[in-house]
């Protein structure tokens, strides 16, 4: 069975846009990437799209669908209203390339800042580490992340005041954490996560959670974890007199 | 002269998975300057769909286990014409490269003493295959990739390479652009790595991406590398087949692995209909037994739908042809079906196959752990490739080297899942090592301006042509990928084969005139444009190869000569280009096997 909609979707670069209709026949099971490609193919050769494995893995087709940050290819026509045009928008929280691309260069320069695994040494005489299933469950949610920077979008401390600067985003937060408590780990990253990574800025809204494709439970195992580990190191009076007196003494 | 950007690096790495990832890696160790060139954004190529895992003699599971089991299977399923040197390499290597991806940081699945557990997978006669959940790409490519950004690789994401450039006949540069801006870039290096993954997108119904359009092999053949093994076309037998949009997505051999069956639409477990020959001692005779194998009963043999998957893919057509199969067209591939021997089963199927419940429950309205899924094949990797030396990865080009997927030798007729992520980590680092070596020996070759003009020139044609107004790039690639799925598919004929010949040309003198609009920036269109050579380039090297071997093996498989003849097994089918441009084909006979393997395969026969 196939049927018309209407796709709005935003064309040009910074330098400036509009959004422009485009009709296609759409068809049972469709996602909104399919309509995207049947657009190109059809009426707009030159439509601007990231997209690579069309299955939810790699977290490329990262867009704006009626205002709601999603992965193209895993939004089903059948979950969005098509008795009006459906909008498609870029993500805001990066610079524009061109129609449904952005510049997220950003998040790669800033993965670089964050310091790299380091591991105890090896627990067994052939080199190799021994851990326990039900510690690796934590950090291996963590390491579900398919980077599509969804919830670097929607992340008001990024979105809509661009501290970009100063605050790493709840994508590098999880990642910290997935360092932080991996069970070989034994680099200390608190000291950047208060200054440099800007764990302060978050307040905890619960955003990047919410729109996570991957179902990472963002907030509440990764970042308030990691807010409490740099309260108890930096903050806790009981230890701070402690320090005092011991250095002191 | 045109306006480019130059960038000089001792090793240039094309292709950013697995393999160009892991090659980067050791050359950047080995104290040289490496440049990575990736087509999408870093993280994002195929590699990350990878989902069973990676295969390497850990023997955590099973410690009967060792590189000899791993050497003899992964000859059996090729059919034996793999290259057997790779073939024990990549054996041997295997073990080692996983446990370093650990010391990287991967946090694989544990056994209950808290190493890394290991399933089991197709034609991998112990439990083998390393693994995290259905996501073990996932996990390997962001391990590499982390490592790599802290080494000070020079990552070009979102670019083209488009050309190799070349000395009196040594590769020492390419030529590309950047995707987001069109702005042509032209790299120095003394050494260059191809790792640019398959060709999956000369085909319809493929698990591959856009990417995926056989430049590795592409940009080797005009440069005058060989490539060898290019009829041998893995068709992954479990592809998403409903609804028609997500045709193609690959189901995980995992499935299988945890216990999945193949049912006809009659409810008939059919794969105990055909067993071939040399894995008869190997298979299971009732399902009783094949249960108990899944479950990690050492004394069962394995259920016949962890066969090969050529031979899967096949029986699956056979059922379709025959009329047995599924309402979409497809056969049955059900895992809910283990609740009747498990306890919690469905939380069982979510905790070890999540990301398949989740793409069949958002994509498909289907819960796996309840009902069953459609599945049929789906092209999904090229045992062929680039003709590589087994020790450093080069080609038969200096200064060229090529490692993963578009490097040929280590797979023969066929690859055993789980076999790509270890081949791209254990040839991957050798191509790296002997990159970086060949680099520090060898000079800066000298650019010549005149290939770098033409280089660019070619690349903006399609914007000088008028174009057909009916045609466009997009057409002419949807056109090859029919004819290519129509005529030089799962099932083979000579006629059906001549035909795509003929076809080729036509599409070829297309993609010749095809033209494109708009500008440079971020212009799809363009991007499809200039892939077509690439996937002509390729398609005809699978055509005129499959032409070549008249007999079936492994992948192949030719409906005029259905069976195995002992004379091609003596050598391997190579092309490349001749004097005038024209594709040449040719057979390489296969080096004789030193005794001592020889005997490890009688051993494990």
């Amino acid at each position: 069975m196939t049927s018309k909609a209407t796709f709005r979707i935003r064309r040009g670069d910074a330098q400036g846009g509009r959004f422009q209709d485009y009709t296609t026949e759409v068809a049972e099971g469709m996602v909104v990437l399919d309509a995207v490609h049947r657009i190109q193919a059809e009426h707009a050769p030159d439509l601007a799209v990231r997209w690579n494995c069309k299955a939810g893995k790699c977290g490329s087709c990262s867009a704006e669908v009626n205002g709601l940050p999603r992965l193209m290819c895993m939004t089903r026509l059948s979950e969005v209203p098509l008795d009006k045009p459906v909008v498609l928008e870029p993500v805001k929280a990066f610079p524009l390339v061109k129609d449904l691309v952005t510049d997220v260069s950003w998040n790669y320069a800033v993965k670089k800042r964050i310091k790299p695994f380091k591991p105890r040494p090896p627990d067994a005489p052939d080199g190799t580490w021994r851990m326990a299933q039900s510690d690796v469950d934590r950090v291996q949610e963590f390491r579900k992340c398919i980077e599509c920077f969804l919830c670097q979008d929607v992340c008001h401390v990024l979105r809509d005041h661009h501290l970009h600067d100063g605050f790493i985003g709840p994508r590098f937060l999880v990642h910290v954490a997935a360092l932080e408590m991996h069970p070989l780990d034994v680099e200390d990253r608190l000291e950047e996560l208060r200054g440099a990574h800007g764990i302060g800025y978050c307040n905890i809204t619960k955003c990047c959670t919410k729109v996570c494709p991957e179902g990472i439970t963002i907030t509440d195992n990764a970042i308030i974890p990691l807010k409490e580990r740099v309260v108890d190191r930096f903050y806790d009076p009981v230890l701070r007199l402690f320090r005092v007196l011991r250095a002191g003494g | 002269m045109p306006d480019f950007e130059t960038h000089r690096h001792d090793v240039l790495v094309i292709g950013a998975g697995g393999a160009g990832l892991r090659a980067a890696i050791e050359a950047s160790a080995a104290g040289v300057s490496v440049g990575l060139v990736c087509k999408s954004l870093l993280g994002k190529a195929h590699t990350v769909m990878a989902e069973g895992g990676i295969a390497a003699a850990l023997a955590n599971v099973d410690e009967r286990d060792n590189w000899r089991v791993h050497f003899a299977d992964t000859m059996r399923g090729g059919q034996y014409v793999n290259n057997w040197r790779m073939a024990e390499l990549h054996a041997e290597e295997a073990p080692a490269r996983v446990r370093e991806l650990e010391a990287w940081g991967a946090v694989f699945d544990r056994t209950p003493d808290g190493r890394i557990l290991q399933r089991n997978f197709g034609g991998h006669k112990y439990p083998r295959l390393a693994h995290v959940g259905d996501r073990t790409g996932l996990e390997m490519i962001r391990t590499l990739q982390d490592r790599g950004v802290h080494l000070g690789i020079d990552v070009h994401m979102e670019c083209t390479v488009t050309t190799l450039l070349q000395d009196e006949g040594r590769v020492v540069g390419a030529f590309g652009f950047d995707r987001a801006r069109g702005r042509f870039k032209v790299f120095e290096a003394r050494a260059v790595v191809l790792a640019t993954g398959g060709i999956g997108r000369a085909y319809k119904i493929t698990s591959n991406s856009w990417e995926y359009t056989g430049d590795g092999h592409a940009l080797a053949y005009q440069a005058g590398a060989d490539l060898m093994d290019m009829e041998f076309v893995q068709f992954h037998p479990t592809g998403m087949i409903w609804p028609p949009s997500v045709q193609g997505i690959l189901v995980t051999e995992g499935v299988r692995g945890e216990g999945g069956i193949l049912l006809n639409k009659a409810g008939r477990r059919f794969m105990f209909d055909d067993i071939p020959q040399p894995y008869r001692n190997q298979t299971a005779d009732n399902e009783e037994e094949g249960w108990r194998y899944t479950q990690g009963d050492r004394s069962a043999r394995r259920p016949p739908e962890l066969l090969t998957r050529d031979h899967v893919s096949r029986c699956i057509v056979r059922e379709i042809k025959e009329g047995r199969g599924s309402p979409h067209g497809g056969v049955y591939l059900d895992i809910s079906w283990i609740k009747k021997r498990l306890p919690a089963a469905e939380e069982h199927i979510k905790r070890k196959l999540p990301s398949m419940y989740h793409q069949f429950k958002q994509l498909a309205d289907i819960d796996i752990t309840k009902e069953p899924m459609e599945v049929g094949p789906t092209t999904h990797y090229i045992m062929g490739g680039v003709r590589v030396d087994a020790e450093t990865q080069m080609s038969t080009v200096p200064g060229l080297f090529a490692a993963g997927e578009c490097a040929a030798g280590i797979n023969g007729a066929n690859r055993l899942g789980g076999n790509s992520l270890s081949d791209l980590l254990v040839f991957g680092q050798r191509a790296g090592q002997h990159a970086a070596r060949f680099a520090r020996e060898g000079g800066q070759g000298r650019i010549d301006p005149q290939q770098v003009d033409g280089a660019a020139r070619q690349a903006v044609e399609p914007f000088e042509r008028r174009g057909d107004e009916a045609d466009g790039p997009y057409r002419v690639q949807h056109d090859l990928q029919e004819m290519m799925q129509d005529l030089v598919g799962i099932v083979r004929n000579e006629s059906e084969m001549r035909r795509a010949l003929e076809g080729l040309q036509g599409l070829w003198e297309r993609a010749r005139r095809v033209g494109v609009h708009g500008n440079r920036e971020y212009n799809p269109g363009w991007h499809t444009a200039l892939d077509l050579p690439n996937l002509l380039t390729a398609s005809e090297a699978v055509t005129r190869s499959a032409l070549e071997r008249k007999e079936s093996r492994g992948a192949h498989f030719r409906e005029d000569f259905p069976d195995k003849d002992p004379a091609f097994a003596k050598f391997n089918i190579v092309v490349r280009r001749g004097p005038r441009g024209e594709m040449r084909v040719d057979r390489a006979p296969i080096p004789e096997m030193p005794a001592e393997l020889r005997q490890v395969i009688e051993e494990m026969k």
